[in-house]
């Protein structure tokens, strides 16, 4: 059976264990009846051209783990930022893991999507807010959507701001022999409210994983927010993220995408500007080595007048690593006066390396600022050569360079032991001399 | 100290340096004049190991060990130090950190330990007080944002605290106003030693006239065609690099 087949055959198994008169079924019976209809995106696709799914197609993948699993604190810690206080939503094989985890009910909901999505006191929260701006037509989207049933729900009510910062960490303990995750997140910020939100998907053994997510951002008037996803995984975890973003007007969010590690993959990160005065802040860092592959698919549509974007990707690429950038901006013929910036600049270090980059402007205004740059290259010989001849011989002045390269994206990350922690990766990854502070 | 022997260099086939003889002894300064395109940056290039320039004939050596086969870095931790016409922006590494790093390098090439961070901070701190070099300068990433006058500075401030055997100065007077350049100036005469040589490069006698040079040299057309003591650069301000030319040729 292919995975296709296996996951609609799962879904019948799926509709025993949720309430099939909750309003929030008919959403998961139109999305399934979608997945059948479309199935994994192919090659053929112009979005999938450089990304491959067949391989994960013959994956022998268990859709729900077969047992609880645990796993020790101290074991793990080092997953976690754990330098700082933070509230953490914890899952162990897809399944919530309360010891683990810090959720708070304090004047804000830093909970359960489970929660969410049964209870009577988050239905009107969820009637106007899921699946609100997350694609019904994208096939691995509805895919998830139609499994929707746990993950991260964070609700920010008017002028709050979270006492600190949030963890949504999956731990794959590797007791199945191929495990597919489906976590669904659900993040509403409401006018004037902050959040700051770090991610991570971990794998703990060498074991097969998949991970098809879908994250939900709604950000309000004047709403601040930041979210981090850490992609570190290991050389068998795949994860394919897709990330929905509605701003509202003046509001600010910035995501960071820090990409290292993991076999396949793919961001899909859409942002849609329902608003005047806003800004969003796309940031990317990937350095890749061995056959690892990764693909940040942007979006930002600019819906109405006075707004701007910012993005800045930047790539490393060894080995036989490949790499894929495409970034779309739409303008619409009503929104004058946008500012849209987009840069992408990547360093290949090896002969066998490779890197896609294809920048996508619809400009339907004619009083727009649009600049957008795509670089491929190798390291600047006369930086170079200037290290050397102050004696820094030539693989730790390549290291340096890769290092002060890749690390200007970092200056707007907004908590300071995550920049630190983030610095330190980077430096592992370019060889750079650990204690090198900058 | 440093000697070349008839010295024939290109870059892409193209012949910049056609047969420079030079010798620098320990102690001495030695200017190197000439017109813009003669090759005074390409020889000063050529001396710290860039890889574009090929040599074609002829020989460089310090203290009788040929540096054809070296490495820009194994130059450096010989004692070549080249102070650039365009120093090169890094950003995301600090002034501070970047000569950790250089400095450590050349220990470690040498079989020393990392110089101890107390004493690596008293050193940074001598030195940049020397050049009037601001403590808040010192954590801004290497070059970025710096002004002219302030890269210039930034160079002899890595010059003095690597205290090289052999300083080639290539242009450091360009783009530094009156003051910068006396800072610069008195910076570069409190590194003036028995035990080591300065070559400076450049293209007016003004700098001159703070650094005072034993020897000048005025190279044309990839060759020194006039050498003489610090007079010759009063000579040639004085009558243009035409007459240089014109001599040339008769």
């Amino acid at each position: 059976m292919d995975l296709k087949d296996k996951l609609l055959s799962s879904f019948l198994a799926f509709e025993n264990n949720v309430d099939l008169d909750h309003p929030v079924h008919e959403v998961r019976s139109e999305a399934i009846k979608n997945f059948e209809e479309k199935g994994f995106p192919s090659k053929k696709e112009e979005a999938w051209k450089y990304t491959s799914l067949n391989g994960i197609q013959k994956v022998d993948f268990s859709i729900f783990p077969k047992k609880e699993n645990t796993l020790e604190y101290k074991d793990i810690k080092k997953y976690f930022l754990h330098e700082i206080d933070t509230y953490k939503i914890v899952f162990i094989d897809g399944v919530y893991s309360s010891y683990l985890s810090e959720t708070t009910h304090d004047g804000v909901d830093v909970c359960l999507m489970s929660a969410a999505l049964t209870k009577p006191q988050y239905k009107q929260v969820i009637d106007v807010y899921f699946n609100k701006v997350a694609s019904k037509d994208e096939s691995l989207t509805t895919l998830n959507t139609a499994f929707s049933k746990e993950g991260a729900y964070i609700y920010i009510p008017k002028n709050k701001v979270p006492k600190k910062p949030i963890q949504i960490v999956h731990l794959a303990t590797g007791n199945e022999a191929a495990l597919m995750l489906q976590p669904r997140n659900l993040v509403i910020v409401e006018e004037n409210a902050e959040v700051q939100i770090i991610e991570r998907h971990q794998s703990l053994t060498g074991n097969e994983v998949l991970t098809n997510s879908v994250t939900e951002i709604f950000a309000a008037k004047d709403a601040n927010v930041d979210y981090y996803k850490v992609q570190n995984d290991e050389n068998t975890a795949s994860l394919i993220d897709n990330t929905y973003i509605s701003q509202k007007d003046k509001s600010i969010v910035r995501v960071h995408t820090f990409s290292f590690g993991g076999k396949l993959t793919r961001n899909n990160l859409n942002f849609y500007q329902n608003g005047e005065y806003m800004d969003s802040v796309l940031k990317g860092v990937t350095i890749l080595g061995e056959k690892q592959h990764v693909d940040h698919h942007t979006l930002v549509h600019h819906a109405q007048p006075n707004c701007e974007s910012h993005q800045d990707y930047k790539g490393i690429f060894g080995e036989k690593s490949t790499g894929v950038f495409n970034g779309k901006i739409i303008v619409d013929k009503i929104a004058q006066k946008t500012n849209a910036f987009q840069q992408n600049n990547n360093v290949l270090i090896s002969d066998k390396a490779t890197i896609n980059t294809k920048p996508q402007l619809e400009i339907f205004a004619d009083d727009v600022k649009c600049s957008h740059g795509c670089t491929i290259g190798q390291l600047d010989e006369d930086a170079l050569f200037y290290l050397q001849s102050r004696g820094i011989p030539k693989k730790e002045a390549t290291a340096l360079l890769m290092y002060a390269f890749a690390n200007n994206v970092l200056e707007s990350v907004r908590i300071p032991e995550l920049k630190t922690r983030i610095n330190k990766i980077i430096a592992n990854k370019l060889g750079v001399r650990v204690g090198f502070e900058l | 100290m440093l000697e070349i022997k008839d010295l024939h260099a290109s870059i892409e086939d193209k012949k910049i340096l056609n047969g420079i003889n030079l010798e620098v002894n320990a102690g001495e300064v030695h200017a190197i004049m000439g017109p813009n395109g003669s090759g005074k940056s390409t020889l000063a290039s050529v001396i710290a190991g860039k890889e574009e320039f090929e040599i074609k004939k002829g020989s460089i050596a310090l203290e009788g060990e040929d540096l054809e086969e070296l490495d820009p870095e194994e130059r450096a931790h010989k004692g070549i130090f080249l102070s650039f016409q365009y120093p090169v922006e890094i950003p995301g590494v600090s002034v501070t950190n970047f000569m950790k790093t250089a400095i450590n390098a050349s220990r470690k090439a040498k079989g020393l330990e990392d110089m101890p961070a107390n004493q690596m901070l008293k050193l940074i701190r001598e030195k940049s007080e020397m050049l009037e070099i601001d403590r808040k300068f010192l954590s801004r990433s290497l070059n970025e944002g710096f002004s002219g006058g302030e890269k210039k500075r930034n160079e002899i401030f890595q010059m003095a605290m690597l205290e090289p055997k052999l300083a080639i100065l290539d242009e450091t007077d360009s783009g530094l106003d009156i003051d910068a350049l006396r800072i610069v100036a008195n910076g570069v005469n409190k590194l003036r030693g028995k035990d080591n040589a300065i070559i400076v490069i450049t293209h007016y006698q003004r700098l001159l006239e703070y650094i005072v040079p034993d020897f000048v040299h005025v190279l044309h057309d990839g060759k020194i065609v006039k050498s003489g003591t610090k007079e010759l650069a009063l000579e040639l301000e004085e009558k243009g690099y035409d007459w240089i030319k014109q001599e040339t040729v008769v």
